[in-house]
């Protein structure tokens, strides 16, 4: 397992200035299952593929609400989100008690950026290894908020975050231009195609397996699980819903798969490619 | 030290600390009285904005001790605070309210102090302060002008006292003015707004400039030189230079029995 003589702690540099674990950290984002954002001139919507960890299991949450404003949906260590959304929660009501208005979202990002920061440069401490998209709505219209176990953050228009993300990324660049204008439908249908196309072929979204958090003008966060999918899993096509990638690669899931691959031993090591194995049971 | 994860009051108090207790001189004291007071001010709400008014003095009792205090406080372009009784505490609290109304315009991100969260957090830390039987012995009023849902401008004009008791209200006076003062002013309102009648913001400001004189005349502590504050939903927040009232006291030989 050791591949490295500069991957001992967060706060030791590489001669190439690299710090690992916090690279490491940003592999836990994508064993994570894929989870899509968009937001228009009006809402913002996450959606989420759940995994259940065995078929006697039932499938694990990904979306969670954070306050009637904010909710979140996560990709790597859950025990990592639960924790900062707990704390985001208690900002949000502390802010509300405080000023009686809802928190602004950049302000929440920002303190959350900094709170991350804090654990990537310290010895005793590791980088949160969880990728979250963040979306919320405030007297500046809704927001799509990507962070980073590097404690990057980034205020997005579409993103998408956990394993084979890049080909929801694909459509959401290939479809960038109709969001801003799409009505909350819409919105859910490209994020749901989005979604889709994380999806080995044999796959398709099901009412089980997909999650959808809305929030928007007059509108509170909300989040859809099981039967209240439907609604919107109806706007596509029952061919539309399965998956066209590649057979999955990869042992499959529930299993410890293989670890994720690494920056090499030799400097500078080039970025691991985006894996495909199913991993840890902690990852959701 | 308070518990930084409790609702203690350094929660609210930003970067300044609150005043330390000094166990080594004997026993903690606390203000049980206030020393340096200031006496009524008055708000209307009007179509389109806000006016407020206080006088610019300072008693130490019944001892016009400083004469020329403003009691009024512009936040931002669209807040304005009036405040009543202890002068000190209006200043302590003045320190950290100007300290918030920097560190958001530092943060340049859009959002601003807006008189609904001032007067919120206010509430919370006078209530704060007097579940410490220790109360910042002030009575606020806030008046701005907020952004609602729609992005419409909406009046706002609140009041909030040392006990932490909050309301908000078209027309609001403190103090002696609540007797004195809210009567003549909803009298005058109601007249104007009447049969679907507007009220501008002359209205507002000829009320409260003939409210300020009833003051004058009947309570003791009031004084002749006073400041208004105008905010308006278009336009910036302004407080007015002081005007004086020219008292009339030829009746005053007629009054008898209070020597």
């Amino acid at each position: 397992m050791f591949r490295n003589q500069y991957d001992s702690d967060v706060t030791v540099w590489s001669p190439a200035g690299r710090l690992h674990q916090v690279e490491y950290a940003m592999e836990a984002v994508k064993q994570g299952s894929a989870t899509v954002g968009i937001k228009s001139n009006t809402h913002a919507v996450i959606v989420a593929l759940k995994r259940a960890a065995s078929d006697l299991a039932a499938h694990q949450k990904k979306i969670i609400p954070v306050d009637e404003h904010m909710g979140v949906s996560i990709s790597g260590l859950t025990a990592d989100a639960r924790l900062m959304v707990r704390w985001m929660r208690m900002e949000c009501l502390n802010h509300k008690y405080a000023d009686d208005v809802p928190l602004p979202v950049g302000r929440l990002m920002a303190q959350l950026g900094n709170k991350m920061q804090m654990s990537t440069q310290r010895y005793d401490r590791r980088p949160y290894g969880v990728g979250l998209l963040v979306i919320g709505y405030d007297t500046q219209g809704p927001h799509l908020y990507q962070t980073c176990p590097s404690a990057n953050f980034y205020d997005c228009k579409a993103m998408a975050i956990g394993a084979r993300s890049q080909s929801a990324r694909t459509y959401l660049e290939k479809h960038l231009d109709t969001f801003s204008s799409s009505n909350l439908q819409e919105l859910v249908a490209h994020a749901l195609r989005a979604l889709r196309d994380t999806l080995p072929a044999e796959m398709e979204l099901n009412n089980k397996n997909v999650s959808i958090g809305v929030v928007g003008k007059k509108t509170e966060f909300a989040v859809y699980d099981d039967d209240n999918v439907d609604q919107y899993l109806n706007l596509l096509d029952p061919a539309e819903r399965r998956g066209r990638g590649a057979p999955a690669q990869g042992t499959g899931e529930g299993e410890d798969g293989a670890p994720p691959d690494a920056p090499g031993g030799d400097e500078p090591a080039a970025r691991p490619a985006d894996p495909v194995v199913e991993g840890m049971d902690t990852s959701d | 030290m308070a518990n930084p994860q409790g609702l203690s009051f350094e929660r609210f108090s930003t970067s300044i600390p609150a005043i330390p207790s000094a166990p080594a001189l004997g026993p903690m004291k606390r203000t049980q009285t206030p020393v340096t007071t200031g006496t009524s001010v008055l708000g209307i709400r009007y179509e389109g904005g806000i006016v407020l008014a206080a006088d610019t003095l300072a008693s130490y009792g019944s001892l016009l001790r400083y004469r020329d205090c403003t009691r009024l406080h512009k936040v931002n372009d669209n807040t304005v605070i009036a405040c009543m009784g202890d002068y000190a505490d209006f200043q302590y609290l003045l320190s950290i309210i100007e300290q918030k109304a920097i560190t958001e315009d530092c943060m340049d991100d859009g959002f601003n102090i807006t008189a609904r969260s001032l007067h919120s957090w206010l509430t919370r830390v006078l209530y704060n302060k007097r579940c410490k039987f220790d109360p910042l012995w002030t009575t606020f009023l806030v008046a701005g002008t907020d952004e609602d849902d729609d992005g419409q401008k909406k009046e706002f004009l609140g009041y909030v006292d040392k006990l932490g008791t909050a309301y908000t209200d078209p027309v609001i006076a403190t103090g002696y003015g609540s007797m004195l003062a809210t009567p003549v002013m909803r009298e005058a309102v109601e007249a104007k707004t009447k049969n679907g009648g507007q009220l501008t913001e002359q209205d507002a400001i000829d009320i409260i400039k003939n409210c300020m004189t009833i003051l004058y005349y009947r309570d003791a502590r009031a004084h002749y030189r006073y400041e208004i504050a105008v905010v308006p939903t278009t336009g910036k927040a302004r407080i007015e230079p002081p005007t004086e009232i020219k008292g009339d006291w030829q009746v005053a030989h007629l009054i008898k029995g209070y020597e």
